[in-house]
């Protein structure tokens, strides 16, 4: 995406600068990380107490789901116009495991995040033979084909979808019917993948993705199997993004076509850009703004929709780094 | 082992019906700094890219230490010591300069595909990067992003890279394209130093820097070999002074 830049200052223009300023950047940047690691894992702990348990869970869901997004948009490079696919495909399967098998739902949430790795691993493989728009287009065509299989399987119940899943009982001893029990399991699921997204970022793995994305050619020249690496990501993302989708379909004991349509991969796109692609925090913040006015602007119908393209596009000309994204270029601070 | 590191057999390239590169015959002498030069559209950057794999080649065959790697992958090459840089100058802007010599060091540690583990690893390198950094007096701007490098110690940089893999073979792509007089020089030198115990091919433009480094050039024109040997040689070829000043002129006017 970042093409190598030129610059022709002189030599000396950059000597001044050289020694202090990226010390004290990191030490802001800590700091901040620090504080809004506290700020995330505070809200998340204590949001029931002041709002609808279910509305949280369902913004944990798709916080989760555009983090997972923004490790291959963010951090890979690579945009994924089919994430529904994984989204909804593995809340089909989480239904039905939980359902008609009669499996507790963590193994039907751990069924989901399988059967979307195994989807990704295919997607994967055929879509990073191409570059941009081209990879976009096939991630696509490959995820309404999962829709249309959502539409005429039997066993997803088609335009009416799974409906019923059982919420169970985590280890059979909470019951996860009570809103208390089901509100942090799903805030320990969030936590543990955004964890996992967050250690992969600042990984060995994560040090060379960011090579890829920022110069493909050159990963490739100093020999990186940068197709591997690539795969490994995508892999990655649709796994913890079939989670994601598992674990909604427990929340509302509800699998729909509306989680694999292709509006989904779209609004997990806006939620990341929103949000800004490439930060850390950014995708939870994206998937707040537009889950919270999706909520609360739901009186106004389909307006809700103009209601957020405007604030799509105010944010693409003016804020192009995103919520997050911006905030830390006021602060000067680092938002990976 | 025999005395060239590197040959290309009737090597040939074509787009559409256009002959890029045209039955060329190329022997690196092992340790030598060899330069490929030419009139624009002659071929060098077709030439280039093919030994350095990023593109394949219609007919004939590659050999590096007497292995074909005709049908090899860039990261492949780069994996038997053949290391290349680019026109514009190849570094990972956003990284600094220090993560950007990591890059190539962290091959060595095979960590690279463990996505749960904790990057401080890497940290037990940035001696040596330092070290690698020093070496092109890159040292002070270690915390440096790469983007915020002026050009030519972007290209100091990229050297600085390379060298982490200690290639054996070393290409480079008009190292000193774009830069200013006193950069040049700078990066002629370095060229230099670094070629010590290995082998550089190298395609540039600017014949001084060609004259001062290059044991042995070959000049390439429509594609096909005009003209190989010593600066002092080729620059007396009546062929390579037609065809090579021929356009020079023109490109003044």
């Amino acid at each position: 995406m970042t093409k190598p830049a030129t610059s022709h200052q002189t030599l000396d223009e950059a000597g001044e600068f050289a020694e202090s300023v990226p010390h004290e950047k990191l030490a802001r940047s800590r700091a901040a990380q620090a504080v809004l690691w506290v700020v995330l894992i505070a809200a998340v702990l204590l949001a029931p107490a002041v709002l609808y348990p279910v509305f949280v869970m369902q913004l944990l869901c798709f916080a989760l789901f555009a983090c997972a997004f923004n490790l291959l948009i963010g951090f890979t490079g690579l945009l994924s116009f089919g994430h529904a696919a994984f989204f909804g495909g593995a809340a089909y399967i989480c239904g039905h495991v939980v359902k008609v098998w009669g499996l507790p739902p963590l193994v039907g949430i751990l069924a989901g995040g399988v059967f979307a790795a195994a989807l990704g691993y295919v997607v994967g493989s055929l879509a990073i033979r191409r570059q941009g728009i081209y990879f976009a287009m096939i991630t696509l065509a490959l995820a309404q084909i999962v829709y249309f299989l959502a539409l005429q399987l039997p066993f997803t119940g088609g335009e009416n979808g799974l409906q019923g899943i059982p919420r169970g009982t985590l280890f059979g001893l909470f019951d996860l019917n009570d809103p208390l029990p089901m509100y942090y399991f799903v805030a320990a699921i969030f936590l543990a993948g955004f964890l996992i997204i967050y250690r992969t970022i600042h990984s060995p793995f994560g040090q060379v993705l960011q090579a890829i994305r920022e110069n493909e050619p050159r990963a490739r020249s100093l020999g990186y199997n940068v197709d591997r690496f690539k795969l490994i990501a995508f892999v990655l993302s649709a796994s913890l993004a079939g989670v994601a989708g598992s674990t909604k379909a427990i929340v509302f004991q509800f699998a729909s076509l509306t989680d694999a349509h292709w509006q989904m991969s779209g609004e997990v796109i806006l939620m990341t850009l929103i949000g800004g692609m490439g930060t850390i925090f950014g995708p939870v913040v994206g998937s707040v703004v537009i889950i919270t006015l999706q909520h609360y602007l739901a009186d106004i119908g389909s307006w809700v929709q103009v209601v957020i393209g405007a604030i799509f596009i105010v944010s693409v000309l003016l804020f192009r780094r995103g919520v997050v994204g911006e905030l830390a270029r006021m602060l000067k601070i680092s938002s990976v | 082992m025999s005395d060239f590191i590197l040959e290309a057999t009737d090597l040939s390239r074509s787009f559409g019906g256009f002959m890029a590169v045209r039955n060329v015959n190329l022997k690196i002498a092992r340790g030598s700094i060899h330069a490929l030069i030419g009139p624009n559209g002659a071929g060098k950057t077709t030439m280039f890219n093919l030994l350095t794999k990023f593109i394949t080649p219609s007919s004939g065959t590659i050999t590096f230490n007497g292995r074909n790697i005709t049908h090899l992958k860039p990261e492949e090459i780069a994996n038997l010591g053949i290391v290349r840089s680019f026109q514009i100058s190849a570094v990972f802007p956003h990284l600094t300069a220090l993560e950007n010599v990591r890059i190539a060091l962290q091959k060595r540690l095979d960590v690279s595909y463990q996505f749960w583990r904790s990057r401080k690893i890497l940290s037990t390198l940035d001696d040596e990067a330092l070290a690698r950094l020093d070496q092109v007096g890159l040292k002070r701007f270690a915390h440096v992003p790469a983007v915020e490098l002026p050009y030519g110690r972007k290209r100091a940089l990229e050297i600085a890279t390379t060298l982490g893999l200690e290639p054996e073979l070393m290409l480079l792509d008009e190292p000193t394209q774009g830069m200013g007089s006193e950069d040049v020089g700078q990066v002629a030198d370095l060229i230099k130093r670094v070629s010590v115990g290995r082998t550089i091919i190298m395609v540039e433009h600017n014949l001084g820097v060609v004259s001062k480094l290059a044991d042995s050039i070959t000049v390439l024109s429509r594609g096909e070999v005009l003209a190989e040997g010593t600066y002092e040689q080729v620059s007396k070829n009546p062929a390579v002074m037609e065809a090579y000043m021929g356009i020079k002129a023109e490109e003044v006017a």
